[in-house]
């Protein structure tokens, strides 16, 4: 392992940029980390999230490989299983499905399967969710498939600097990451990331903004719009909004002593409703806090309908009004 | 010519049903400890899968695949790996494990349902068994690649059967390996059966070694009932993928054709789909007593060696057994093990639950239908 300089600067990165400064400080640390994937090479990705890579680390560590993505997650887990940390890009979430076997009954079940002789420290990154006027299939947001499978850590960042860290955390992370980034804010805004290799840890959520009449949980590319419905409240509704940022494992902890503290709550996200995450977090809040509970939860998600073509997207994911809406419902009741 | 680059439907044959040498074949270098070591392993292989079954049928096992008739295929390709070499088994490769030092004591539990029986010794090179079709194909290619990129001098093997061939992950894992030319060996046992489905129906390609080609290495067909022969094919695949020649790629695809004389598992009935003609056809082929014919001519068996081994193989087979029956039941509490390095709430709480409900029930009860 290389002596990685720590400087104490920072950089204004977007979170795509974010992504690609974790990948090339796990590179240049560890010599065992490898970048694979569909177009991740030469091109530097389809969303330019590992841009020269390839020249700096060469070929056999920023590895285009054959367009096969059940072969890119069953080679990566050989690799891992035999010493080595992959990074495998699927190009789309949309597009993860072909490999889900490998995920569910061989990443996710290697370790306990060989009784911890063997391990899977493999990420699988996926750029996912909707809003950027895409084709069919390149706008899934299917985090609740992954997050069902014991085995698995599922990380969804909203910010550049949560992303760098995260993912960090993830390379390092002894067993299977799925690693989703929210491609409609890879270049929404921008946010100092310092250049050393900091971690942000996996399974531990963040409040974005206190507030004391609900707590309206979220994470991803739903952070943004759900800040700016609690923004558009201020001053009829103190919104708390909590950012859970990994959703497997949750952070119960945070979820709950919100929860405790304001008695409401709304969920938030882009994934179709029926059994959506907002459901585990609904029950989570039944199961620990039911005496605190003052409203029904509200869910605030995408419909039970196949991701729409993007005419009819924005009609399809939340966005603030309707995010305020269901505020407004569980402040009410 | 090397024996790999051959055309893939001209099938590598040393020993005829009988087990004579055929004319104009060359017996592979093996020494004679070798020899005589396939042969007992083989009648090893033979005699825990008959035990295997009938533990079984007795109840005092679960499901289990048996692989009668497979045993030149697995224990003579065992045979040819160097000691560094890993195997990528699929769900039927117990004689191979023999061969690599996994004991029928940890076969047997793990057929037993105990996840003990996975629990393998590190120094061990055979990876976890595979159930699903196929998917050990693309970790083999992975982990040979890894291997590779260390810079390390090792092969890799792959075994599957003739069904595996039409799923996606054999044309992804071998597509990787002449891609990225990885040092592997694909051993496909074609057992001429997919559960039901005869090998015909699974492609219409005239054989499986032949799709090799589209990946632009060898493949070769052996006839996997000849030991001799599995020998001298899985050695020459294993030493190409360490050091190809100058226009070799490392990656080979063996098809070892055979038979399976019993069900796919214990839970199948041949009966529904094969005749027992086909099955009688097969039995002439036999490699325990092709193998006993030869070595009994080159001089390293007689009456006395091979019942002093079939003493031996029951002893052993019978120790096994015993030793796996009289584990007692693991601790419901480690199903919790090893899910991910550091358990979460999640694990914690239920793991909590569960050992709370025992307390307070008791097993018994917690356990009546």
């Amino acid at each position: 392992m290389s002596q990685v300089e720590q400087t104490g600067e920072t950089q204004n990165l977007t979170l795509v940029q974010a992504v690609r400064d974790a990948l090339h400080h796990e590179l240049e640390r560890d010599e065992d980390v490898l970048v694979m994937g569909e177009d991740v090479g030469k091109n530097g990705g389809v969303f330019r999230a590992t841009e020269g890579l390839y020249d700096e680390f060469g070929e056999d560590r920023v590895i285009d490989t054959p367009l096969a993505e059940s072969g890119i997650v069953g080679t990566a887990i050989g690799m891992a299983a035999y010493g080595l940390r992959p990074v495998a890009e699927i190009q789309f979430m949309g597009f993860i499905y072909p490999a889900f076997d490998q995920i569910v009954s061989h990443a996710a079940r290697l370790r306990t399967r060989s009784r911890g002789r063997f391990t899977c420290p493999l990420v699988v990154r996926a750029p996912y969710g909707g809003g950027i006027r895409a084709p069919e299939h390149h706008s899934e947001s299917t985090e609740t498939f992954f997050t069902h499978m014991p085995g698995l850590k599922v990380v969804m960042p909203s910010t550049p600097y949560d992303t760098k860290g995260l993912l960090i955390s993830a390379i390092r992370d002894p067993d299977p990451v799925i690693f989703l980034e929210p491609k409609k804010i890879y270049r929404a805004f921008r946010q100092d990331v310092p250049d050393d290799g900091y971690t942000v840890p996996i399974g531990e959520a963040t409040t974005r903004k206190e507030g004391t009449d609900i707590s309206v949980y979220c994470w991803g590319a739903m952070t943004r719009p759900t800040m700016a419905a609690a923004d558009n409240l201020e001053g009829e509704i103190d919104v708390e909004v909590v950012d859970l940022r990994t959703v497997s494992p949750m952070d119960k902890e945070a979820i709950v002593s919100s929860f405790e503290k304001t008695g409401r709550a709304a969920v938030v996200h882009e994934a179709p409703r029926t059994a959506g995450l907002a459901g585990e977090i609904t029950a989570i809040l039944q199961e620990e806090s039911l005496l605190y509970q003052e409203a029904p939860v509200e869910r605030i998600t995408g419909f039970d309908v196949p991701f729409p073509l993007y005419a009819l997207e924005d009609y399809y994911l939340p966005e603030a009004a309707r995010i305020e809406d269901g505020i407004r419902t569980a402040v009410e009741f | 010519m090397s024996l790999l680059q051959r055309d893939p439907g001209n099938r590598v044959q040393i020993l005829d049903e009988e087990g004579h040498v055929l004319q104009g074949a060359s017996v592979p270098e093996i020494d004679d400890d070798t020899l005589v070591g396939i042969y007992r392993k083989m009648r090893l292989a033979r005699h825990f899968d008959e035990r295997a079954v009938s533990l079984q049928r007795q109840g005092r096992m679960g499901t289990y695949p048996p692989l009668s008739g497979q045993e030149a295929a697995q224990v003579a390709s065992g045979y040819a790996l160097d000691e560094d070499d890993w195997v990528f088994p699929s769900y039927r490769e117990h004689g191979v494990g023999l061969v690599r030092g996994l004991s029928i004591k940890q076969t047997l539990l793990y057929w037993m349902g105990d996840e003990r029986g996975n629990a393998l010794d590190p120094d061990l090179h055979f990876f976890t068994v595979a159930v699903p079709i196929g998917t050990q194909i693309p970790h083999a290619t992975g982990a040979a690649w890894a291997s590779k990129l260390k810079g390390e001098d090792r092969a890799f093997i792959v075994y599957f059967g003739d069904g595996a061939t039409s799923e996606g992950d054999f044309h992804e894992g071998l597509n990787f390996a002449g891609v990225f030319d990885v040092p592997a060996v694909y051993f496909c046992n074609n057992n001429q059966w997919a559960i039901s489905v005869p090998r015909e129906h699974q492609t219409a390609s005239e054989t499986l070694a032949q799709k090799a080609d589209a990946y632009g290495f060898d493949g070769i067909q052996v006839d996997g009932m000849d030991p001799l022969a599995v020998y001298g094919v899985t050695r020459e695949a294993i030493k190409k993928a360490k050091n190809p020649g100058p226009n070799d790629r490392r990656p080979t695809l063996i098809e070892a054709v055979q038979y399976r004389f019993g069900a796919h598992t214990t839970a199948d009935d041949p009966s529904i789909y094969r005749s027992e003609d086909e099955v009688e056809e097969w039995k002439r082929r036999d490699p325990i007593p092709r193998l006993e014919t030869f070595l009994r001519e080159r001089g390293l068996l007689d009456d006395e060696r091979i019942d002093a081994i079939a003493d031996e193989v029951r002893e052993h087979v019978a120790d096994a057994i015993e030793a796996a029956e009289s584990e007692i039941r693991p601790a419901p509490e480690s199903m919790f093990e090893h899910v991910t390095g550091t358990p979460d709430w999640r694990r914690e709480e239920q793991e909590a639950y569960l050992r709370r409900l025992r307390e307070q029930y008791g097993d018994d009860t917690l356990l009546e239908d």
